[in-house]
């Protein structure tokens, strides 16, 4: 592969957001730690009563996930932007678009992929009936690209505002009200024994537009944002 | 270049239109009182008690064309915020950013006057009725547009990220409504309808839609307003701003 | 010193101004750097300097005037793989050790034929600490590391902010070889500094920017 390829650029910033993830590998645990503490706060609140909890247990997970990822999609671009990084990605000769993918790809491998290996186990803390962790982890898989993917463009518009995270909950929190209703709506649905497939059908085809838009909306949001 | 072209250029001016909004602004507002006084007396006054709802129907006068101008006035943010980003416009900048705290607030006026309405009809402040939930959406939506703008310290670095949002909102504005209005369906089985049978007595209809006509011409003379004094605040250094300071006619 | 006058022009900027909220940061500016020429701009803090590289290197708009390279508009898509800029946030990542920050810069804009990366560090006075974190390297040291990448991507015009800071008589006079070997090949550059430095064993081409 020839250095300044464009598939070598985008090797490049994959292989360098996973190392950076690799070094700090400590602050992975953290949104996952973050995960189980807010669905364990459910049956604090709302009484430990078995069929209640695994009625909203559904809901709780997908809420809990996005939250989470919430958290950690503000410092996609802002350890970039601070040490002059994000400013050399953007004078790369290379599609911005193709760069920005591959830092949401990082980003998705790096805190989603985690929260979805874990999700079992916050289904289980509140009884989700066992005939919809199949269709929990397939929703929590089309969901989580598309909360990292909105999110991506989101952060890249705040990279350089102060408060930028709740910023970035106001923003993203009314767009992912789709996400949430078709993810939680289809598990919901298994967990009764209900057809689930349409939602997520739905969903699929969102990821399918998003996968190609948002990093083209990423890289106009990041020069929008920056004035360059 | 026809004559609107060469007006629309003119328009995009700064002082050119500081004068036309200037001029234009009273007229509107009077116009928008009239129509808005005529319409309220035609609705609370004139127009008989719903058959089934009794008097307290009559909020839908204040309730209806406040959602109205919610919708429409994303809509015509969103066509400023294109041309903002398009055209680098400072006049289209200001005016998508203007539009954003007058549609919030009819947002507002919507969602409390549908949870007034909410309470002699269904006993409850609040129903998450899939158009109330769909308006507190938007409520959110105008927010976040106000939040990332004020971000900013650059006010036109912070206009081009909100017009950004804006378009990134409306094309997710769809979604969010279809979404919501299956969700509803899911979960409660019969939508609640607010508004009344589709079919709605001609004593009804005019005081609505002169209601309409005044929320427009108010949003038209409040637009106005805003985007001249923003207009301003955004040109002070220029010589035009100063030679009006200095009480010169321009 | 090199005679470039007779060189093409590689960069030229005509009326270039910069505003930020109505203020004017610098400008209009007219200039010409030449293939072998080496400018220092020079200006107090506050003057516009960084800003001009980055107005140059197509990171910022200009709000008027004219910026040519190899006499067409200067455009993103030109100025890619044309231009290399070494600005004051080094676009170091502290977590990662030298050695893994030139495999990344080379990944994105390519590596000069014959470059190695553990060379280029061992030139720069770094040999040793490739594979250090850069986060426990001293302030000369990152800006040694940074340095690093002139050895490694090909570029014909160097925009150079504050390169000298955090150095010591050594470290500046490795930046001086660098330029000089530069220019020699027929490269470029725009050198800012806020104190008097000269470079080329003589005056170079000087641009003042006046703080507004």
């Amino acid at each position: 592969m020839t250095p300044g390829s464009t598939a070598a650029a985008c090797l490049a910033v994959l292989r360098r957001d996973l190392l950076l993830a690799w070094r700090r590998r400590g602050d992975a645990a953290l949104p996952l730690l973050y995960a189980i503490i807010v669905t364990a706060l459910f049956p604090f609140a709302i009484g430990p009563e078995a069929a209640l909890l695994s009625r909203i247990a559904a809901g709780v997970v997908l809420v809990t996930v996005l939250l989470a990822m919430l958290i950690s999609l503000d410092s996609l671009f802002r350890a970039d932007l601070e040490d002059g990084s994000l400013e050399q990605l953007l004078l790369a000769p290379q599609s911005l678009t193709l760069l920005a993918a591959m830092k949401i790809l990082a980003h998705w491998l790096t805190t989603a992929l985690p929260l979805l290996l874990l999700s079992p186990l916050l289904a289980a803390m509140l009884g989700l009936p066992q005939g919809a962790y199949g269709v929990l982890f397939l929703a929590l898989a089309v969901s989580t690209p598309l909360i990292s993917l909105f999110g991506a463009v989101l952060t890249s518009l705040t990279v350089d505002t102060r408060r930028s995270g709740m910023l970035l909950a106001l923003m993203l929190l009314p767009l992912m009200v789709p996400v949430v209703i078709f993810a939680a709506g289809a598990v919901a649905a298994a967990a009764q024994g209900l057809p689930w497939a349409a939602p997520l059908a739905f969903l699929g085809a969102m990821l399918a537009l998003a996968v190609v838009l948002a990093p083209l909306a990423c890289g106009a949001a990041l020069r929008i944002a920056l004035d360059a | 270049m026809n004559t609107l072209t060469l007006w629309f250029h003119k328009l995009g001016s700064p002082p050119s239109f500081y004068r036309f909004a200037h001029v234009l602004r009273p007229w509107l507002l009077t116009l928008a009182l009239i129509a808005g006084v005529v319409a309220l007396y035609g609705g609370l006054v004139l127009a008989p008690p719903d058959y089934q709802q009794g008097d307290a129907y009559r909020i839908i006068f204040i309730h209806v064309p406040s959602a109205w101008m919610s919708l429409f006035i994303y809509a015509v943010m969103a066509v400023a915020a294109f041309v903002a980003l398009v055209w680098r416009m400072k006049l289209a900048e200001i005016v998508a950013m203007e539009c954003a705290p007058i549609g919030a607030a009819f947002t507002f006026i919507t969602l409390a006057t549908g949870s007034l309405w909410g309470k002699p009809m269904w006993g409850t402040w609040w129903t998450w009725d899939a158009r109330l939930t769909s308006e507190l959406v938007l409520l959110f939506l105008y927010l976040g547009v106000l939040g990332l703008f004020h971000a900013f310290e650059d006010p036109r670095r912070g206009a081009r990220a909100a017009a950004f949002l804006v378009l990134i909102g409306i094309i997710n504005l769809p979604i969010v409504h279809y979404s919501v209005e299956w969700w509803n369906t899911l979960h409660q089985g019969t939508t609640v309808r607010i508004l009344g049978p589709s079919k709605i007595a001609s004593s009804m209809l005019w005081p609505l839609l002169l209601m309409t006509l005044a929320t427009k011409l108010y949003f038209g003379a409040s637009l106005l307003g805003r985007a001249s004094t923003a207009l301003l605040s955004l040109e002070r250094g220029k010589g035009w701003v100063q030679d009006l300071a200095r009480g010169d006619t321009a | 010193m090199n005679d470039y006058a007779a060189n093409p022009i590689l960069l030229e900027a005509r009326a270039l101004t910069f505003t930020r909220q109505d203020e004017r940061v610098f400008g209009p500016l007219d200039f010409a750097v030449h293939r072998g020429e080496a400018v220092l701009v020079e200006g107090d803090n506050g003057s516009g300097k960084t800003t001009l590289l980055r107005v140059l290197a197509s990171l910022l708009q200009a709000s008027a005037g004219e910026l040519r390279l190899y006499d067409a508009p200067l455009t993103r898509a030109a100025a890619a793989g044309e231009i290399l800029l070494l600005g004051h946030h080094l676009g170091l990542k502290a977590d990662l050790t030298p050695l893994e920050n030139l495999r990344y810069v080379a990944g994105l804009f390519g590596q000069r034929r014959g470059a190695d990366a553990s060379q280029a560090l061992a030139s720069v006075g770094l040999a040793g600490f490739e594979h250090e974190p850069v986060r426990r390297l001293s302030a000369g040291q990152r800006k040694r590391a940074a340095l690093a990448r002139l050895l490694i991507v090909p570029a014909a015009l160097w925009l150079l902010d504050e390169p000298y800071a955090n150095l010591d008589r050594e470290g500046i006079a490795l930046v001086n070889r660098l330029l000089e070997r530069h220019v020699h090949t027929g490269g470029s550059a725009l050198v800012t500094s806020h104190g008097t430095v000269d470079f080329l064993a003589g005056s170079p081409r000087r641009i003042e920017l006046r703080a507004a």
